[in-house]
């Protein structure tokens, strides 16, 4: 059973269509990023995994759950960092994850075990009692993939998770992430930035709300290039 | 403890503690009431007769009387606010955040919104408590009484204000919905002037205040505060809830709601 499984997927703006036939299965345990042009789609499929929308075309299973059918029992099994940071300035590390916990309904000495473990998986074991304010971005962006790992979902999807940050911080969260990957995590990560793919990850290239590509990065490439294979799929358009 | 608990706990735990951090939203929330009371009380005080109108068992000042009312427009703000932060603030993601929660959705919206009425409970009873000080001082069991009456009237307007939320696309600012929500409840309502004394210049606009759900929202907080229970007013309040609350889920489905809407 794979973490995360779509098949024939489409979605409609109007008459505006945003995502076709999008079918492809997650490795378990592996770093699968979603490569795509500004506009490819890659925000609305990411809006329909975390539910905030549904379509009524094609199908979403997280580990085995049906997303329509058994929506709360898919959700509990993902992890998300929206590109969005989504944080309480004025709160310490530590009440950003245990408010997540509750959302979970995870609370007392479990939540704070889970925290602290969770914190540690990305380095920020330390800075569990600073204000969120206090932190520089990459540091932020920890916390929040560290809370979205707080209840031991099963697939963790980030968004452009990397935007905005300098590259030394983009550099460690894109160590940690595949740190996490190594360790089991099935990661699908969201990006336009063919850098923090590596070639032993999977690539699905989405392109104008389809799917152009899915195969290991090595092979998707090969020997050349990763940006020059990517731009010539995509026909050249400017990514963001 | 249970899973809903936990997760309603911690949504009241963070509102709070949001509304503690952003000091000016208290003490903005507490002068708009007390300019009311101190001021448009005093000069209008000569200007308004009042008679002997339930549940006043006596002649009563204009201060008195509009209390209750000022109670409701501190509900009636913090509704609109927790709510419509969610438009203009950057409380969209948080509420991305929590939408991702397991647990049902209505359940974390109930929560969302006992939050924010919590919030509003503080902020009426330091009202109170400074009207107090200016001498307009309340039968002492009514503010025991009070509690589930501003429970009941703060649901039904954030409620609203969640409404507001799920169907506006874009709110450039606070204005609009001042002008448009706000203040045509607030005026259009008994939290001025009683009833009758709106159908001596008009029975229209005496018919639209009946209509008001706010104006139930003040009469159950008044006779509650008199130790007495208004019985339509209340099942007028938990009518309009049901209403709005269960409007405002339909905005927020995923299937055909506001999330549809917004390209994220």
């Amino acid at each position: 059973m794979t973490a995360l499984d779509i098949k024939d997927l489409g979605y409609s703006y109007g008459t505006k269509r945003a995502l076709d036939g999008v079918s492809f299965a997650l490795r378990p345990g592996k770093f699968t990023a979603l490569l795509g042009p500004n506009g490819a789609g890659k925000s609305t499929l990411f809006s329909l995994l975390t539910r905030l929308f549904v379509s009524r075309e094609g199908r979403i299973a997280v580990a085995g759950h049906d997303l329509a059918r058994t929506p709360r029992a898919a959700l509990s099994k993902i992890g998300v960092v929206f590109q969005q940071p989504t944080l309480d300035l004025d709160m310490s590390v530590a009440m950003n994850m245990h408010y997540f916990a509750a959302l979970h309904g995870i609370s007392g000495r479990d939540a704070q075990a889970r925290s602290e473990r969770a914190l540690a998986q990305l380095g920020m074991a330390e800075r569990a009692g600073e204000k969120v304010r206090d932190l520089n971005g990459g540091h932020r962006r920890r916390m929040e993939i560290a809370r979205a790992l707080i209840h031991d979902p099963e697939v963790l999807l980030l968004d452009e998770p990397t935007v905005g940050l300098d590259f030394k911080s983009r550099q460690a969260i894109v160590d940690h992430v595949h740190g996490l990957a190594e360790r089991g995590l099935t990661v699908f990560w969201a990006t336009h930035l063919v850098d923090e793919i590596r070639d032993y990850d999977d690539v699905v290239v989405l392109h104008r709300g389809r799917v152009l590509a899915h195969r290991a990065a090595a092979k998707l490439r090969a020997g050349r290039p990763l940006a020059e294979v990517f731009i010539e799929m995509t026909g050249g358009e400017e990514t963001a | 403890m249970n899973l809903y608990l936990t997760a309603m706990l911690a949504i009241i735990r963070r509102e709070a503690l949001r509304f503690i951090h952003q000091r000016s939203r208290f003490l903005a929330a507490l002068v708009r009431p007390l300019v009311w009371l101190v001021v448009f009380a005093a000069g209008f005080r000569a200007a308004l007769g009042l008679s002997i109108i339930p549940p006043y068992q006596t002649y009563i000042t204009y201060e008195v009387y509009i209390v209750p009312g000022l109670c409701g427009m501190i509900q009636l703000f913090n509704g609109m606010q927790s709510s419509l932060s969610l438009v203009y603030d950057q409380e969209m993601g948080s509420m991305r955040l929590l939408l991702t929660s397991p647990l049902p959705r209505w359940w974390l919206l109930f929560s969302k919104l006992l939050a924010g009425v919590a919030v509003s409970i503080l902020q009426v009873y330091v009202f109170l408590a400074i009207a107090a000080g200016f001498g307009i001082v309340l039968p002492l069991a009514g503010y025991a009484l009070v509690l589930p009456a501003l429970l009941v009237s703060g649901l039904m307007l954030g409620a609203l204000g969640l409404l507001i939320s799920s169907t506006i696309r874009q709110l450039e600012n606070f204005a609009g919905v001042m002008n448009f929500v706000i203040f045509p409840m607030f005026f259009l309502s008994s939290a001025l002037y009683p009833l009758w004394k709106m159908a001596e210049s008009s029975t229209l606009l005496r018919d639209i205040c009946a209509w008001n759900p706010f104006t139930h929202a003040v009469e159950l907080i008044r006779f509650a505060l008199y130790l007495e229970l208004n019985g339509l007013a209340l099942l007028w309040v938990c009518l309009s809830f049901a209403v709005f609350f269960g409007l405002a889920l339909v905005g927020y489905d995923p299937s055909y709601g506001m999330t549809r809407r917004r390209k994220g």
